[in-house]
């Protein structure tokens, strides 16, 4: 015998749809847009300099300092280029990985292989960045093995080029895995049939590998970009005397100048810059490749 | 009715407790809550306090000034009772009306203090005492003795060319009063008086300085351990650091020294000061009493890599380290703590009466600037 809830779900089923959908729409509304819409808001605040208190209001002063402290322009500015530096140099790096990973290699090499590229992610983010700065270091692994060689000493350690070599490593994982796994749903009959019409291989990556793998390769890049552009650890890290990054100035102004307002009219500038990316991404067909 | 009229009396008693200072140390509340320094309420002292007074610590480690004083702010400063604020907070604490003045009669080891930190300016205003002083520290010129052999006599050492590459100094917008006090010896014209009080035109040079030792500096240090990494990976042979430093450096058989350079040093003088709204008075005296005692002082120097305030705390630190207390220069002659310009907030109001002082976030605002 059917409750009366029962019966009256089973008629109108998308009264049950709905109920189903509540949790996870309430969790989605209270944590993430609700959080989001008091950062926004927040960024029109000001703080009070004697009392460190915060004044709510609609001030633009925030954005006009962000807009016109060059300070800020130069910081954003290494912010999203070492993003994209990074972005194009783990694509290249993926794509050799994720065609011999998907094509080439044996089951068993493959599954050796993928355990290798996921065996990074279970370590923890902060050894594998000390790690680096071990490698870079002066008298790090790095010289040591250049020595070796007969080669001079490099002095890369706690620069920007430390930062792309330590940021290209750690995301790498997050471009091959979406690489992959676009790489292994092509047919091979559509490879054979290229053949088979006369086509070289060049022609045959151009026209069919390429297209095909396009959108898992933008796929890993939303990865990839908006990982490091909210990175503040390893710039605190490995970066040198001219490293800050959006994340840092973020953190300091909450943490040691204890201006949130300035620090949220801050982030927005990311979450904008994010939000035109996904837009762009979402034409690809990206999403589809996830 | 009883219970109402009990309430009544109660908060008369109160009142007068809120408005002065303690006269009387009474019996423990039962508990005590602390923002501190991390280190600054470990075991070690923390466990023997609560057996002897019976107030159980609940502590709250705060990392930098700027959280101490937003914590002792929060919900209406009545959730703390303790804060160990360092220099460049007391003042900000003592102008909020956030902190009670400190009947220094009911602190018996004060006597004991080194002169110079029983009643200094950060934590002491107009003759009334807003807080006891706990420990200090130097900021030292370090440098690496295997290549850097002539030791080094000027803090121009950091500012130097020769060395480029191979300098590193603290990522803190405190930092600017270093180069403040280099510039008060070297450029006696600009007439900085104090490194703490700069005005527009003096800040300009110094930032302008600042702007060029970034191009030498190999990296602006945020935890202790980024530097003694640095130096012991041979990436900086010389830079501003502690003696914790130098001290951790040593342990590793890095060869390196410190010492204070001819312009003198800034430093960092730690003060405990009660809360204006502490629900717990009583067992803030009692913990401000404990921890001020000679072998609490040495544990929390030597824990901490620092020195004590009070001066019969060398002895009981050469008790558990022989030699650390000349180490830490606990025993320092008062020359050695002259040459050291403690930290303090930066305020428009400048000592000589003018108004024409930058204020804390005009300093932050340009250590912003200078590492771009």
């Amino acid at each position: 015998m059917a409750s009366a809830a029962e019966r009256v779900l089973w008629r109108r089923p998308r009264l049950a749809i709905a109920a189903l959908a509540a949790l996870p729409a309430a969790w989605f509304l209270g944590f993430y847009l609700a959080a989001l819409a008091a950062l926004f808001v927040s960024s029109f605040w000001s703080v009070d300099q004697l009392s460190g208190e915060l004044l709510p209001g609609w001030s633009l002063d925030n954005f006009r300092t962000l807009l016109t402290e060059p300070t800020y322009r130069i910081v954003a500015q290494r912010t999203l280029f070492l993003s994209a530096a990074v972005t194009i140099t783990d694509a290249l790096l993926a794509w050799p990985f994720a065609y011999y990973m998907a094509r080439a290699a044996s089951p068993r090499g493959r599954a050796a292989l993928m355990a290798a590229v996921m065996l990074p992610l279970w370590s923890s983010y902060l050894a594998r960045v000390y790690a680096w700065r071990l490698i870079l270091s002066h008298d790090g692994a790095l010289n040591w093995a250049l020595h070796l060689v007969g080669l001079p000493s490099q002095s890369f350690a706690y620069t920007n080029w430390a930062m792309w070599v330590v940021f290209s490593y750690l995301w790498l994982p997050f471009m091959i895995l979406p690489v992959y796994a676009a790489m292994e749903r092509i047919p091979q009959s559509l490879l054979e049939a290229s053949d088979d019409l006369g086509a070289g291989s060049f022609m045959t990556i151009r026209r069919i590998v390429v297209p095909m793998v396009l959108p898992g390769l933008v796929a890993g890049s939303i990865f990839t970009f908006s990982l490091t552009l909210g990175d503040f650890i390893t710039p605190m890290l490995v970066g040198g005397p001219s490293s800050d990054f959006i994340g840092n100035v973020v953190y300091t102004s909450v943490g040691v100048a204890n201006n949130v307002p300035f620090a949220a009219a801050y982030a927005v500038l990311p979450l904008l810059v994010m939000a035109f990316y996904l837009m762009i991404a979402r034409r690809t067909g990206a999403f589809e490749a996830l | 009715m009883r219970g109402f009229a009990y309430m009544l009396l109660a908060s008369c008693i109160a009142v007068p407790a809120l408005a002065g200072t303690m006269k009387t140390i009474g019996k423990g509340e039962g508990a005590v809550n602390i923002v501190a320094w991390e280190g600054y309420a470990q075991d070690d002292w923390v466990k023997p306090f609560e057996v002897q007074t019976g107030c159980k610590v609940n502590h709250k480690y705060a990392g930098s000034s700027d959280e101490m004083v937003a914590l002792m702010r929060q919900g209406g400063g009545s959730q703390y009772d303790l804060v160990s604020a360092s220099g460049d907070a007391t003042l900000r604490l003592i102008a909020g009306k956030n902190v009670q003045a400190i009947n220094m009669s009911l602190i018996p080891a004060y006597k004991d203090f080194i002169p110079q930190l029983q009643s200094p300016d950060f934590n002491t205003v107009k003759g009334v005492h807003y807080g006891v002083s706990y420990e200090w520290g130097p900021n030292v010129l370090m440098w690496n003795t295997a290549k850097l052999k002539t030791a080094p006599t000027s803090w121009a050492v950091i500012y130097d060319k020769a060395h480029a590459g191979q300098i590193t100094i603290p990522d803190n917008a405190i930092q600017i009063a270093d180069a403040a006090l280099y510039l008060s010896k070297n450029e006696p014209a600009l007439g900085i008086k104090d490194p703490y009080e700069l005005t527009q035109p003096q800040m300009d040079r110094v930032e302008a300085l600042l702007k060029d030792q970034k191009s030498l500096l190999k990296k602006y240090w945020a935890l202790a351990s980024d530097e003694i990494d640095l130096f012991k990976n041979g990436d900086a042979m010389v830079g501003a650091a502690w003696p914790y430093m130098t001290n951790s450096l040593k342990d590793a058989k890095v060869p390196v020294a410190d010492t204070i350079p001819s312009e003198g040093a800034t430093g960092w003088a730690d003060t405990w000061m009660v809360s204006a709204k502490a629900a717990h008075p009583n067992c803030a005296y009692q913990w401000i009493n404990f921890v001020t005692t000679p072998k609490v002082q040495a544990q929390q120097a030597l824990y901490f890599g620092e020195s004590p305030a009070n001066t019969k705390g060398c002895a009981e630190m050469d008790k558990i380290t022989p030699g650390s207390c000349a180490k830490y220069h606990a025993d320092a002659p008062a020359s050695y703590f002259e040459q050291i310009h403690f930290w303090k907030t930066p305020m428009k109001a400048c000592g000589n009466g003018h108004n024409d002082c930058l204020d804390y976030s005009a300093w932050q605002q340009v250590w912003q600037r200078v590492k771009g």
